[in-house]
C-alpha cells in the first residue's frame, strides 16, 4: 500500500483538521416562485479518510451539500470549511476531485486526454501527465483504452475514466455525486467494490452521494441521512463494519441492521414530508 | 453502380426537359426567322435543331452553354478581357478575401457576445437588423461610396461578401460556443480553469461543428455577395459582370455560362469546407 500520492492537509501543528466542516449550514434558492430551502441548519464533520455516504429522497439537498463543499453553490447562512479554508480557496487550491453523474467526458479527446485536462489545466509537464495517466488509467482498470474516444466506451467505463480523471491530480478529497446512478446493477456492484479498494489504497476522503440504500451501507464508515422540505440532516449513522468488505457482507446481520436504520431514518423524513 | 444509376436517370431527365423547354421557348422566334426566310413546313426535327442553334436564344440549348464556357475558359488566353477563367478568378478572390473575413468577423463577435452579456443584448439586435437590408440596395452604396474616397477594385467587393457571410457565422458560433452542458463547465470550475482555458478546451472544440456548418452557408453567400458586388462596378469584372453585360446585349448564352461557373464555384467551395470539416472530425474522434 503506497502512501506517498497523498498530500498532507494537516496544518502546521500537526492536528489533522476536519476535511469539512459545516456549521449551521444553510441554502436558499431564490427563484420566480419564492424562496426554495435546500439546506436547513446542517452541522456535520467529516474526517480524514472518511467514507462519508449521504442518502435521502430527491430534493433532500445532497447533492446541493456535495456542491456548496465544491464552491459550486454558495451558502446562505452558517459556516463551510475545507481543510480549515473556506470552500473557494480550497477549489483554488484543487482541494478535490469530483464526479458527476454523468461522466462528463469531453467527446473530442481520447480517454487519456480526458484525464490529462485538468493537468494540462494546472500545469502539469507533459512527463508528469504521462505518469499520472497512466497511474490513474491503471487504479480503475483502464490500461489499454487510452486511445479510445468516450463514445468507443460501455458507461461504466466512461464513468470510471471520469474517477481516474477526478484522481489524476491527487486532491485527497474526492466528492461524488450518484456516480453509479444511471448503470445497472452489476456493473454498480463492481464499481462498488473497486471504489472500496481504490479508497482503501489511497486513503483518501470521499463523499459521496446516493438513492440507494445498500450502496450507502456497503460504502461508507459514515452515512448522512438527509430529508427534504427543508433539507436537512435527520441522522447520522456510524458504520461499524470492517475496512475490507467483500460483496456478501450485505448479507450479514450486521450490515442489515445498520441499512434498516438508514430505512427508519428516511421513512421519518417522509412523514414529516407527509404532514406538510 | 446502384449509386450512378440513379445519378444518371436525373441528369439525363434533366437534360432531356432543357432540350424540350428549350424547342419550346425559342419556337416563336424561330417562326418569325423562318418566316423571313420563306421557309414552311420545316420538319421537326429540323425545327428542334433550329431552336437549339439559336444566336441569342430565349433559353440557350445545354450544349451551347458548355460549349460556350469551354471556349471561354479553355479557348482563349487567362488574360483576355472575355476569358470566363479571368472573371471567376476576379469574383473568387473577392468571395475568398470576404468570406475570410466574415468568418472572422463573426466568430469574433460571437465571442463577445458569449462573454459579455451587455455585447449579447446591444450586438445582437443591430445584427439581425443588418440582414433585413436588401444586399441589392446597400452594395452599390457601400461599391460607390468607397470608390469616391478610392477605394475600388477587390476589397469592396470582398466587404460585401463578409457583410452577408459573418451573420451565419455569428448565429453558428453564438449557439456552438453556448453548447457545452453545465456539467462540463461546472467541472471547469473544479479545476480553477481561468476564461482563457475554459474557452480553448471546452467552448471552442464543443463549437466546431456548428462552425463548419455556418463556414458551409458562409461561402456559398460570399459568392453571391460578390457577383452583386461586381454588378455595381462594370469595369472591375468578374462574373457578375458577364452576367450584366449578357443581359445589356441579350447574350443569353454567355448568362448562362457566367450562371453555371458561379454554380459550379459554389459547390466547390462548399465541398472544400467540407473536406475541412472532415479532416477536423477524424482528428476530434466524431464517430464516423
Amino acid at each position: 500500500m503506497s502512501v506517498t500520492s497523498i498530500n498532507s492537509s494537516t496544518t502546521g501543528t500537526g492536528v489533522a483538521l476536519p476535511v469539512v466542516e459545516a456549521e449551521h449550514l444553510g441554502l436558499t434558492f431564490s427563484t420566480n416562485d419564492g424562496d426554495v430551502v435546500a439546506l436547513s441548519d446542517v452541522n456535520l464533520t467529516i474526517e480524514k479518510g472518511d467514507f462519508v455516504s449521504f442518502i435521502g429522497p430527491s430534493g433532500c439537498g445532497k447533492t446541493t451539500f456535495l456542491r456548496t463543499i465544491a464552491d459550486l453553490e454558495q451558502p446562505t447562512s452558517g459556516t463551510l470549511r475545507i481543510n480549515g479554508q473556506t470552500p473557494e480557496n480550497a477549489r483554488k487550491d484543487r482541494a478535490y476531485g469530483y464526479v458527476f453523474q454523468a461522466p462528463a467526458l469531453y467527446p473530442w479527446r481520447t480517454i487519456e486526454k480526458n484525464i490529462a485536462l485538468p493537468l494540462e489545466i494546472m500545469g502539469h509537464s507533459a512527463q508528469q501527465q504521462a505518469e499520472r495517466i497512466k497511474r490513474t488509467m491503471d487504479l480503475v482498470n483502464l490500461t489499454g483504452f487510452e486511445k479510445k474516444y468516450p463514445w468507443q466506451l460501455s458507461g461504466g467505463m466512461q464513468q470510471r475514466a471520469s474517477i481516474a480523471r477526478a484522481l489524476a491530480f491527487d486532491a485527497d478529497l474526492l466528492l461524488m455525486d450518484e456516480p453509479f446512478g444511471a448503470l445497472d446493477e452489476i456493473v454498480r456492484d463492481h464499481l462498488n467494490s473497486e471504489l472500496l479498494k481504490l479508497w482503501d489504497r489511497t486513503k483518501k476522503t470521499i463523499c459521496f452521494v446516493t438513492h440507494s440504500i445498500p450502496e450507502a451501507v456497503y460504502l461508507s464508515t459514515k452515512i448522512v441521512v438527509m430529508s427534504p422540505r427543508p433539507g436537512r440532516v435527520t441522522d447520522v449513522i456510524e458504520s461499524n463494519l470492517p475496512r475490507e468488505r467483500p460483496l456478501d457482507i450485505r448479507e450479514t446481520p450486521e450490515f442489515l441492521a445498520i441499512a434498516a436504520r438508514v430505512r427508519d431514518g428516511l421513512r421519518a423524513g417522509h412523514s414529516y414530508e407527509e404532514v406538510m | 453502380m446502384n449509386r450512378v444509376l440513379p445519378i444518371l436517370t436525373i441528369l439525363v431527365a434533366i437534360l432531356a426537359f432543357w432540350y424540350a423547354a428549350a424547342i419550346w421557348m425559342n419556337a416563336p422566334w424561330q417562326n418569325i426567322l423562318n418566316g423571313r426566310a420563306n421557309l414552311e413546313n420545316v420538319p421537326f426535327l429540323e425545327f428542334a435543331q433550329q431552336t437549339w442553334a439559336q444566336d441569342k436564344p430565349v433559353l440557350p440549348a445545354p450544349h451551347q452553354v458548355f460549349s460556350e464556357i469551354w471556349n471561354a475558359t479553355m479557348g482563349l488566353e487567362f488574360t483576355s478581357r472575355r476569358s470566363l477563367a479571368l472573371h471567376a478568378w476576379i469574383t473568387l478572390s473577392a468571395t475568398l478575401l470576404g468570406f475570410v473575413l466574415g468568418t472572422g468577423l463573426g466568430v469574433v463577435l460571437a465571442v463577445a457576445i458569449v462573454h459579455n452579456d451587455a455585447a449579447d443584448r446591444s450586438l445582437m439586435p443591430w445584427i439581425i437588423a443588418s440582414q433585413t437590408i436588401p444586399i441589392l440596395a446597400i452594395a452599390p452604396m457601400v461599391v460607390v461610396g468607397l470608390g469616391a474616397i478610392g477605394l475600388t477594385g477587390l476589397v469592396p467587393k470582398a466587404l460585401i461578401s463578409m457583410y452577408l457571410s459573418f451573420f451565419p457565422v455569428v448565429v453558428g458560433m453564438v449557439k456552438g460556443l453556448r453548447s457545452p452542458e453545465a456539467i462540463q463547465l461546472d467541472l471547469m470550475r473544479t479545476y480553477d480553469a481561468n476564461p482563457w482555458q475554459v474557452f480553448w478546451k471546452l467552448r471552442w472544440p464543443a463549437a466546431l461543428p456548428m462552425l463548419f456548418a455556418s463556414m458551409k452557408v458562409g461561402i456559398a453567400i460570399s459568392l453571391i455577395g460578390a457577383v452583386v458586388a461586381e454588378l455595381s462596378n462594370a469595369a472591375g469584372g468578374g462574373l457578375g459582370v458577364r452576367l450584366l453585360t449578357g443581359s445589356y446585349n441579350g447574350q443569353t448564352i454567355q448568362i448562362w455560362a457566367a450562371l453555371f461557373i458561379a454554380a459550379g464555384l459554389a459547390a466547390v467551395l462548399v465541398a472544400i469546407v467540407g473536406a475541412a470539416e472532415r479532416m477536423v472530425n477524424a482528428r476530434n474522434g466524431v464517430r464516423a
